[in-house]
């Protein structure tokens, strides 16, 4: 009996003892953003349907083409465009993420001259607008270069995504020197003791425990640079924001420029949101594994 | 160059090292003949982790000289690969790799370090496992072990590395005290199969009990010296008695 009474006293009495979660699945305010968000999406979606079936009724009393069917008539292109965006984020981040890598490594080299001009560039391209690099780049490169007799074009697109892979390229490099520097200096003297060189224990021992701290921030940067996609219009790209104009363009309809852009832009939603839900899902598990 | 066995296998000679104002070796000389073992102690902070690493050449040294196995550690020439594969380090917080498991961790120096044929590696780590006792834990992650689990699988890795000196850096400092005796029970053996071993230590009663010889160090300076008999039972100096007698 009175062993008993000991054991319920003990599990009432000491707090600490009892097993708790290491992190909450979901925090409240991030159950509390998804419902609002959720509602905002939905009242959204549904308004744009309810606009678009009085639109209908209307237009077919006017005998002129419904909103519906003009978006329809001209998702093909815009679609085309939209996959463009993407194979230009595609690009860009390819480019951006081995040429930062590679930035990111100078910036923890043990030479002095190399860690110092790396930094440089990385916080000049860290902190340099967008646009403004992508002017420079449509500007500054050549359209066409001769290499060994041949004659190599460079459309505007290429140039665009070698626009957009500078800023990727500074972000990916100074996510590279964060989670090098965060690995504990332990791993360091243990691997040395070991006998392994520097370049070893960068590849083998540092660099694998880089990838989990290094691929929730890219995940995000990537969604972030496929939404900064549509910039490369301004410089003259067609891609689907210049698409969309030309479509407005062709169809002089005032009533049809709301709909259509938020059209493409729930396109553009569809795509990233996942992107950045499975990212804050990623974090969350590696924080619990740590 | 000539070093013969019979000779230390490790000698510090008047070691001075200093990290900017703060000087943390005052002249430290210490010798170690092979299959010696040597228990460093003395209050934190007076630099005896500071002298293993200098050992192995994890810290570079001011002045003095250090040879192991007749060759100076201190020589900006020194191969310190050469140096580091013939001395193994264990740490206090055990270091161990911890995207690789427990059985990679032992394995990965000897292929990728040693360019040893993978087969006879593993077959030497499951050996090894088991001579630390954590046979069925070969494929478990570090982040699955135990504290004690960990230090002795750190024991594996340096082992696998067949060094001819081992150094302990305070590895049951961080540790449960029931596990404690599972990582001693471990070193103990070791020392019993002849391995050279410095280790820095608070472990006053294992240090009795191990050691061939005891050095008390204080403020950068090796206060006194002695087998564990004469060190415990009569310290002579004032601070030696003042440190046992908070301890024990």
């Amino acid at each position: 009996m009175a062993t008993v009474d000991r054991a319920s006293e003990g599990r009432g009495g000491f707090a600490v003892m009892l097993p708790f979660r290491l992190a909450p699945r979901e925090s409240s305010v991030w159950r509390f953003a998804d419902w609002i968000s959720l509602r905002a999406a939905v009242v959204l979606v549904a308004g744009l349907w309810l606009g678009l079936a009085v639109d209908a009724f209307a237009a077919s009393a006017a005998a002129q083409p419904s909103i519906l069917s003009l978006m329809v008539k001209w998702s093909p292109v815009l679609f085309g465009g939209f996959l463009f965006n993407l194979l230009i984020s595609f690009l860009s981040m390819a480019i951006g993420t081995a040429a930062g890598i590679i930035l990111g490594l100078f910036q923890v080299s043990l030479r002095i001259p190399l860690r110092r001009s790396a930094w440089v560039v990385t916080q000049f391209f860290r902190n340099a607008p967008w646009l403004v690099l992508l002017f420079y780049c449509i500007l500054l490169i050549p359209f066409e270069l001769s290499i060994f007799g041949r004659t190599v074009p460079f459309p505007d697109w290429i140039k665009a995504v070698f626009g957009l892979s500078l800023p990727v390229m500074a972000y990916v490099s100074e996510f590279v020197r964060g989670a090098v520097q965060s690995i504990p200096s332990g791993q360091w003297e243990a691997a040395e003791s070991l006998a392994f060189s520097r370049r070893k224990t960068m590849t083998m021992i540092i660099l694998p425990q880089c990838v989990k701290r290094v691929l929730p921030p890219w995940m995000n940067l990537y969604a972030i640079l496929t939404m900064a996609t549509p910039l490369v219009s301004i410089v003259g790209v067609q891609e689907v924001m210049t698409l969309t104009r030309a479509a407005l363009g062709a169809e002089n309809r005032v009533d049809l420029l709301i709909p259509i852009y938020i059209y493409v832009l729930s396109w553009f939603f569809i795509y990233c949101y996942p992107i950045s839900r499975y990212t804050v899902r990623l974090e969350r598990h590696f924080t619990v594994i740590g | 160059m000539n070093w013969t066995p019979a000779e230390p296998i490790v000698s510090i000679r008047e070691v001075f090292k200093s990290f900017g104002q703060l000087v943390v070796l005052k002249g430290i000389s210490i010798d170690v003949k092979m299959g010696e073992v040597i228990c460093i102690i003395g209050p934190s902070g007076s630099g005896k982790s500071t002298m293993l690493r200098c050992i192995n050449g994890l810290i570079s040294i001011d002045r003095g000289s250090i040879l192991v196995e007749g060759q100076e550690v201190h020589d900006p020439a020194l191969d310190k690969l050469a140096l580091r594969k013939k001395v193994g380090m264990v740490f206090q917080q055990y270091n161990l790799f911890p995207h690789r498991t427990a059985l990679q961790n032992v394995m990965m120096a000897p292929i990728h370090v040693l360019g040893q044929p993978k087969a006879e590696v593993e077959a030497r780590a499951r050996g090894l496992m088991k001579k630390v006792r954590l046979e069925g834990k070969e494929n478990a992650y570090p982040g699955e072990l135990s504290g004690g689990q960990q230090q002795r699988v750190a024991i594996a890795r340096s082992l696998a590395m067949n060094p001819q000196v081992m150094l302990f850096d305070e590895v049951t400092g961080a540790l449960d005290p029931e596990t404690v005796k599972e990582v001693l029970v471990t070193i103990k053996e070791l020392a019993e199969e002849g391995m050279t071993c410095i280790l820095v230590t608070h472990e006053m009663g294992f240090a009795r009990e191990i050691a061939d010889h005891i050095y008390f160090t204080d403020r950068g300076v090796i206060v006194e010296h002695g087998p564990p008999v004469t060190f415990f039972a009569n310290p002579r100096d004032p601070r030696t008695r003042e440190f046992l007698g908070q301890i024990l």
